[in-house]
C-alpha cells in the first residue's frame, strides 16, 4: 500500500477550522482589549473566551487524529533538514495552540472571572482569585499569542513557497476540494 | 453527685443570663457586606469596603430588634479598578449625588431553628423598596454572628441606566450577602 498523499478529510477540515477561528480570535481579543468598558466589550471577552476554547478543543482532537494517522509524507525533493525544521514548527504550533487558551483560562480563574463556555457550561477555576498573577498572566496571554503570530506567518510562508516557488505537493496535501492521491488537482 | 447537684442551678441561672442578652456592638473585622450576580452567564462576586451597621437583637426579644446597616457605595470592589470606577458614575450608583445604601430594619420574624426575617426598607440612589433579607443567627458566647443573603432587581433602583439597561449582558438579579458580628451588652432597658 503506498503511503497517503493528502490528509484524510477530518485533518484537513479540522486545521481549516482551527485557521478560521484563530483568525477571528487573534484580532478580536487586541480589539476588545483597547475598548472602554461597555456590555459590547463584556460580549466580546466572553465570545473571545469561547473561541479559545473551542480552538482547544479543536487541538486535542487533532492531537488525537495524530495518535492514530501518520501525517502524509512531504516530497522527497525537500531536503532532511527542512524535514525536520518543518516537524519542529508544527510541533510548536501544537504546543500553543492548547497553551494559549490555557493561559486565557488561568489567567480568567486568576482575575476572578470563571469562563462559562457558550454561556452554558462553567469550566472549573484553575487558580484561585489573585490580581498580581493575573495581571502576570495576561502578560504571557499576549506574548504567547505574538510568538504564534510569528510562527503562523512562517508556517503560511513556508507553505506558499512550496507552492508557487518550489511547486511542490506539500500544500496540496492540506488543501480541502482536492481529488485524493490526486497532485496535479 | 454533689457537684451535678449544685451545678444545675447554676446552669439554669446562666442560661436565664444568657436570655436577656443583647447583642448591640458590632465588630467590623467580623462583618461583612457582598454581592454575586452574573454578567454573560458568569458568576461574578465583589464586596463593600466601607460600612457602618447597629444592631440591637435579643433572640428571645425580637420584637424589639432593630438594624441598620448604611454602606458606602463608592468603597465598592468589583475585583476591576475600570469597573469600581464605571459604577461609581451616573448610569450605576451615581455615588456623588447617591454616596450611601441605607438599610432600616421595620421588623423581625422568627422562623424556628434559629433562622428568622428582617423586613425592612432599603434605600438606593434616591428609591425606596421593601426588601426581606433571611439570617441565620449563631451565639458563640458574648459573641452573635448574623449570616443572611436577599436579592434584589437593580432596575428597580435603577443600578445600570442607559447601555446598561440590557439585561443580557449584566443580569438583573443581585444577590446581597452580608455577614454581621455583634458582642453583647447588657440589654437596654
Amino acid at each position: 500500500m503506498t503511503p497517503a498523499t493528502r490528509y484524510t478529510a477530518t485533518a484537513i477540515a479540522l486545521h481549516w477550522l482551527t485557521a478560521l477561528l484563530i483568525a477571528a480570535t487573534f484580532p478580536l481579543g487586541l480589539y476588545m482589549h483597547g475598548l472602554a468598558l461597555s456590555p459590547f466589550k463584556l460580549q466580546l471577552v466572553s465570545y473571545h473566551k469561547w473561541l479559545g476554547v473551542t480552538i482547544f478543543l479543536l487541538a486535542l482532537a487533532r492531537l488525537a487524529w495524530r495518535l492514530g494517522h501518520a501525517p502524509p509524507p512531504l516530497p522527497d525533493t525537500i531536503p532532511a533538514w527542512q524535514q525536520r525544521a518543518a516537524q519542529g514548527l508544527h510541533h510548536l504550533l501544537y504546543v500553543l495552540l492548547l497553551v494559549i487558551p490555557l493561559s486565557g483560562w488561568l489567567m480568567s480563574s486568576a482575575k476572578g472571572v470563571p469562563v462559562v463556555y457558550l454561556g452554558m457550561v462553567q469550566l472549573p477555576d484553575l487558580v484561585g482569585k489573585d490580581k498580581a498573577l493575573g495581571e502576570m498572566l495576561e502578560g504571557i496571554h499576549e506574548m504567547l499569542n505574538f510568538g504564534l503570530m510569528g510562527l503562523v506567518g512562517m508556517h503560511v510562508a513556508a507553505a506558499l513557497k512550496h507552492h508557487f516557488i518550489d511547486k511542490d505537493t506539500t500544500l496540496l496535501r492540506m488543501l480541502p476540494f482536492g481529488k485524493r492521491g490526486n497532485h496535479e488537482n | 453527685m454533689r457537684i451535678s447537684h449544685y451545678s444545675l442551678p447554676l446552669f439554669l441561672l446562666l442560661a436565664h443570663g444568657a436570655q436577656a442578652v443583647e447583642f448591640n456592638t458590632v465588630q467590623p473585622a467580623g462583618s461583612m457586606v457582598a454581592f454575586a450576580y452574573k454578567q454573560m452567564n458568569v458568576p461574578m462576586e465583589g464586596k463593600f469596603g466601607k460600612f457602618s451597621a447597629s444592631i440591637a437583637f435579643d433572640p428571645e426579644r425580637i420584637q424589639s430588634a432593630q438594624a441598620r446597616i448604611e454602606v458606602d457605595l463608592a468603597s465598592i470592589d468589583t475585583g476591576f479598578s475600570e469597573s469600581d470606577d464605571e459604577v461609581a458614575g451616573k448610569l450605576w450608583f451615581n455615588t456623588k449625588a447617591f454616596p450611601v445604601a441605607q438599610f432600616v430594619s421595620g421588623g423581625v420574624k422568627a422562623l424556628g431553628n434559629n433562622r428568622f426575617e428582617a423586613l425592612g426598607k432599603l434605600t438606593i440612589k434616591g428609591r425606596v423598596l421593601d426588601v426581606v433579607a433571611p439570617f441565620t443567627f449563631k451565639q458563640e458566647g458574648r459573641v452573635a454572628v448574623f449570616d443572611g443573603t436577599f436579592s434584589l432587581k437593580r432596575l428597580d433602583y435603577a443600578i445600570g441606566e442607559g447601555i446598561w439597561s440590557d439585561l443580557s449582558t449584566v443580569a438583573n438579579e443581585i444577590q446581597i450577602k452580608f455577614r454581621i458580628t455583634a458582642a453583647a451588652a447588657p440589654a437596654k432597658k
